[in-house]
């Protein structure tokens, strides 16, 4: 089942384009990861997704049109906008009342279990008392939790809601290491299944490398690269060439080089080399050791080589 | 979820979630609550300022009063003080509702929070209106329930004192009860109705100032006056400015002046709901929120 479809997506803010023509399709079951550099358009994506901007062309969410059904859509769909916007005056028994109370999907009991294992220290089972709800000793301010719990409690509420895409907009920008890693994994162990979908974007690549089962490259409005993982890994490799061999290497036609440790390592595109690509493939192997490149390096490589070549055209 | 696909392992992915597995929700409500729990000031003004009134109540007046050997002056002592901690009271209210309309909007886009509210199935109608339920239902409410209460203990502890004297305690009571019935008249027709389009205004600006809610919300008016003033030299939005303000022409807008008796206030009643004024003010709050919950859609976070 299709759960994003996109046809033709624009969004203009005055002269800049922020989306230039994109299409995307978001089967049920994928966690796709948006990468880009700032300022590519993918905040705006997930936006018009989320229906919370405008935008041209058609898109259904879950067979909604996003911008005219926002509150509706909001029943199936949870996201993760950024880090600090939970409401920096509410108390964590407020904000699982809140949702509570609004959210017809929204399971207290299993948020209370997540936030158990969490560093945050609340009441079980403590409902607001009265109509402006006195607060407990142990009930705190989300003003006085640090940026990581902060993270958890928002982490918890969206996961106890059973929604059918959740969609994640730098969900760990500030966060240290270890939240870093905490947050994917609840995400994969206690709540992703192949009912749900996810969409993310993050500068934080090296975090989501095995977390995802798509990949989509933006820039400047437009898609540059969209495959999944199997497909990414069958159809990039790089190899770790010896200097005495670089030149060999480089008649290759790699998309991309770097330097690290005194070797150089190549990046090919198998696709590039044409329809058969088994021969340059055993011609790498013979070059190194090769391996599949990291979204990081992958990511360096396509969007370097668009880069250089938006900067030839304008010379 | 497990479970329960394991249970029945045909079911098509398009079951989850069933209508049947839904609770039951209250937005609006929750709504309204949650703009309590934010504005503690909606509640705690008038509450402060009728703790004041209390405090000055008995040591000041019931001190002159017990100190005051004639009787008439000691009765006033005991009786102004109602109107008096009233108004207080409706005008900590009032201006609580002012503050509160015009950060509301503006306060969710600016701590970013407004992501959260809208990451939630609440539609941006049921969160205006939620907002706007605040000075038109919450606090005339509120500024009558806290003024009950502290008539009701300023007449008990009244009572006890002229009770040694022989004074009639009776008609204290019934005066208070007919002021009060007066503060209801009043807040329904002034503060609600009449003034309804002040509030759903500061709502819109709140909305739609980035920066600068008050200056946007004060500015508008003053400039259209001035422009008025020099270019044709009249002055009709300042008079419709002051009689929106004041209101229209024989409505006593005191409502809890002298003659707070129930006959006067129904033939004013009729008069007041056959002022045009009244309708126009209505139809333009109407089309300010209407404005204010277009607006929200679109807005995200400063």
């Amino acid at each position: 089942m299709t759960v994003i479809e996109a046809r033709g997506l624009r969004k203009a803010y005055g002269a800049t384009v922020a989306l230039d023509g994109v299409n995307m399709r978001v089967e049920e079951g994928r966690i796709l990861g948006i990468i880009g550099p700032n300022g590519a358009g993918k905040s705006t994506a997930l936006n018009a997704i989320l229906g919370l901007t405008s935008y041209e062309g058609e898109m259904r969410v879950l067979g909604r049109d996003p911008w005219k059904e926002r509150d509706a859509l909001m029943r199936d769909v949870c996201f993760i906008s950024d880090v600090a916007v939970l409401p920096r005056w509410m108390r964590v028994s407020q904000a699982l009342d809140y949702v509570e109370g609004v959210h017809p999907r929204f399971d207290r009991a299993k948020a209370e279990g997540f936030l158990a294992k969490s560093s945050i220290s609340f009441e079980p089972g403590r409902k607001c008392r009265g109509l402006l709800g006195s607060a407990g000793p142990g009930d705190r301010k989300i003003r006085e939790l640090s940026k990581g719990m902060v993270a958890q409690l928002h982490l918890s509420l969206v996961m106890s809601i059973d929604a059918r895409l959740l969609v994640l907009d730098e969900p760990t920008l500030g966060l240290d290491l270890l939240y870093r890693k905490q947050f994917y994994d609840s995400l994969l162990t206690d709540y992703f299944d192949r009912s749900r979908t996810i969409v993310v974007t993050t500068h934080q690549v090296e975090d989501v490398q095995n977390v995802l089962t798509d990949l989509m490259f933006i820039s400047r409005g437009r898609i540059v690269l969209e495959c999944s993982m199997e497909e990414c890994e069958a159809r990039y490799v790089e190899v770790s060439v010896h200097p005495a061999q670089i030149a060999a290497g480089r008649a290759l036609q790699p998309i991309h080089e770097r330097q690290v440790l005194g070797r150089n390592i190549l990046l090919f595109d198998l696709k590039r080399a044409g329809a058969d690509a088994t021969p340059l493939a055993e011609n790498l192997h013979a070059l190194g050791e090769v391996r599949t490149p990291s979204i990081a390096d992958l990511f360096v490589a396509v969007m370097g080589n668009r880069m250089a070549g938006a900067q030839g055209v304008a010379q | 979820m497990n479970a329960e696909s394991n249970a029945v392992p045909g079911l098509p992915l398009e079951e989850r979630g069933a209508p049947a597995r839904m609770a039951a929700t209250h937005p609006f409500l929750w709504s309204v609550r949650r703009e309590l729990w934010e504005y503690k000031s909606l509640y705690l003004a008038p509450l402060a300022v009728a703790g004041v009134t209390l405090l000055g109540y008995l040591f000041a007046s019931m001190g002159y009063a017990l100190s005051s050997q004639d009787m008439a002056r000691r009765r006033s002592a005991l009786t102004e003080p109602l109107h008096f901690a009233m108004a207080l009271i409706m005008g900590a209210a009032f201006f609580a509702g002012l503050f509160y309309c015009l950060d509301t909007l503006h306060g969710e886009r600016r701590d970013r929070s407004i992501l959260f509210w809208k990451s939630l199935p609440v539609s941006d109608l049921i969160t205006v209106l939620a907002k706007a339920s605040i000075p038109f239902v919450v606090l005339p409410l509120l500024a009558y329930v806290i003024t009950l209460g502290v008539h009701f203990i300023m007449l008990l502890l009244s009572t006890a004192v002229l009770a040694g004297s022989g004074l009639n305690t009776g008609t204290l009571w019934s005066e208070a009860w007919n002021s009060d019935v007066g503060l209801f008249y009043h807040l329904m027709t002034v503060h609600v109705l009449w003034y309804a389009p002040m509030y759903a205004w500061l709502l819109l600006v709140s909305g739609w100032a980035k920066r600068a809610a008050f200056l946007w919300a004060a500015l508008p008016p003053l400039a259209i006056f001035a422009i008025e003033r020099i270019a044709f030299h009249t002055k009709h939005f300042a008079n419709l400015m002051q009689y929106r303000l004041m209101g229209p022409q024989g409505f006593d807008m005191g409502g809890t002046g002298s003659h707070g008796a129930h006959p006067m206030m129904h033939s004013g009643l009729g008069t007041f709901l056959l002022t045009p004024g009244l309708w126009n003010g209505l139809i333009l709050a109407a089309i300010f929120l209407a404005a204010a919950v277009r607006l929200r859609r679109s807005q995200g976070p400063l």
